[in-house]
């Protein structure tokens, strides 16, 4: 993304538009990254409900993956998976 | 229409207050702001005005709460002195940085400690970097009328900062003078209304005021800052002159007295500026060429202003009702000094230090520097540029 002039952000640190924070690609702060098993999970989604960047991506009620734009690699998910199947690799 | 009513300088700021009515006023007392807040209160509890006031526990809360009640986009102010002004450090520079117009009249008091109720500038002072506007009036007149002005260049749209309209504590806050008021219509006509652009709750347009801002865009923002202080100059002036269409009075960033044939001047802020005149007028009776600038305005600081009134004079003394510890004079001194400085035609220019914690300045010790002042013209040279006049040795 290509970073803006004084000239053309709104004044005073005010974001003008809902939403915007998911166009900030936090992924780059990662420096272990979350792999899963697919044979192993069990679909509990417990890991969907600790990451607290919204980075679990569900689909029909089944774990499909990490969203590793968003994906800080804190681990969380890793930690709180009861069957382990998550782990951490160093990117 | 106005009539001339007698009123100490905390209730010619009420009387402004009264007559802006702002949306939302969030206030705590301190001496020797206490009696605009309590004046203002009797307004809301007499139903004389329809503001939400908001008694808080404490001058950080003042500010947080103008903060917020501003980013709604209502029309917002408050008031206050010395250590209040320090606890609401923190909110004060988000004030500025968040570009919320709210005015604040600063009745100037010492800062702590000692402890002292008494007038000087180090707490305005103090915050001339926060990024708010600073004016400085003399007399309870101009107290009343720079408030009102203040709203206008608050929200202005090429400026939206944070104004400050100071007075000093006591000397002008409790004296009671004679104040041409005017009538409640032209004060609202004046000030007209005012639309925020992106309000906190506009809930069909959401946005988010205060965002985490990290080595990207954080410069870019301050720069931003820097351009509304610097349009603020250009801005200023419209409401200069829209005053005086509504009330036929004249504003500047400056006054001068008696200055354009003058050889000696002193430049002082605030209440001494009117003790100086009086001694300026006994010098010219006795032939001397002597005159005063007062600033209105420190922030935005008036440089060209400021140069063209001194450059031709032989000798100037600035005088500051604060201390900056920096060992090179009070900020109004080192802020003057250094416009002069690439000027090639220049006075010289002496500081001196005065009034710190309300010590009284007087026709005397005025005299005295215009005496010092005919000798630095006679020597051509400053023999000690930083002075403390007043204090005993
Ligand atoms: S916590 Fe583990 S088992 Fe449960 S859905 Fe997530 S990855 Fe699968
Ligand atoms: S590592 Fe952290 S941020 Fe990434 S998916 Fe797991 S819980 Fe979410």
């Amino acid at each position: 993304m290509k970073e803006k002039g004084w000239e053309e952000i709104p004044i005073g640190g005010v974001i003008d538009k809902a939403g915007s924070a998911a166009e900030y690609k936090t992924g780059d702060w990662r420096t272990f990254k979350p792999v899963r098993d697919e044979e192993k999970c069990t679909h509990c989604l417990l890991c969907w409900i600790y990451c607290p960047d919204s980075s679990i991506l569900v689909k029909d009620r089944k774990m499909v993956g990490f969203d590793y734009d968003h994906c800080k690699g804190d681990g969380i998910c890793a930690a709180v998976c009861p069957v382990k199947c998550i782990k951490m690799e160093r990117e | 229409m106005s009539k001339v009513i007698a009123l100490m300088g905390d209730q010619a700021a009420a009387e402004a207050m009264r007559q802006i009515e702002p949306d939302v006023l969030a206030a705590y007392p301190i001496t020797p702001q206490t009696e605009i807040v309590m004046t203002f209160a009797q307004f809301v509890a007499d139903g004389l005005v329809q503001t939400e006031m908001i008694p808080v526990e404490s001058e950080h809360s003042a500010m947080s709460a103008c903060v917020g009640a501003a980013a709604s986009g209502a029309r917002t102010m408050t008031a206050t002195s010395a250590n209040g002004l320090a606890l609401m450090w923190e909110i004060v520079y988000i004030a500025a940085s968040t570009r919320l117009p709210i005015v604040m009249p600063v009745v100037n008091r010492a800062l702590s400690a000692p402890i002292n109720i008494h007038c000087d500038h180090s707490d305005s002072m103090g915050a001339r970097d926060s990024g708010w506007l600073q004016i400085y009036c003399e007399n309870n007149q101009e107290v009343y009328e720079n408030i009102i002005m203040a709203v206008k260049i608050a929200e202005h749209k090429d400026i939206l900062l944070p104004v400050m309209v100071c007075q000093d504590g006591f000397i002008t806050s409790h004296a009671v003078e004679g104040v041409k008021v005017y009538n409640d219509k032209q004060v609202k006509d004046f000030i007209g209304e005012y639309k925020i652009r992106h309000s906190l709750l506009d809930v069909d347009n959401p946005v988010t005021y205060g965002p985490l801002d990290l080595q990207d865009y954080y410069f870019e923002h301050k720069r931003q800052q820097s351009e509304a202080i610097k349009n603020s100059l250009k801005a200023i002036p419209e409401v200069f002159a829209e005053f005086k269409k509504h009330f036929g009075v004249e504003y500047d960033f400056i006054e001068t007295y008696r200055l354009d044939d003058a050889d000696v001047a002193m430049v002082a802020l605030s209440s001494t500026a009117g003790t100086t005149k009086v001694v300026v007028n006994e010098l010219r009776a006795q032939g001397k060429k002597a005159g005063l600038l007062k600033p209105r305005f420190f922030r935005p600081f008036p440089k060209e202003k400021i140069v063209q009134a001194l450059s031709g004079l032989k000798a100037v003394a600035i005088l500051d009702r604060s201390e900056s510890f920096s060992n090179q004079g009070g900020p109004l001194f080192t802020e003057i000094r250094s416009a002069l400085f690439d000027e090639s035609k220049k006075p010289l220019t002496v500081n001196y230090i005065y009034g710190l914690g309300g010590r009284d300045i007087n026709t005397e010790q005025i005299k005295s520097v215009f005496v010092d002042l005919e000798k630095i013209v006679k020597e051509k040279r400053v023999i000690e540029s930083i002075n403390y006049l007043g204090v005993r040795g």
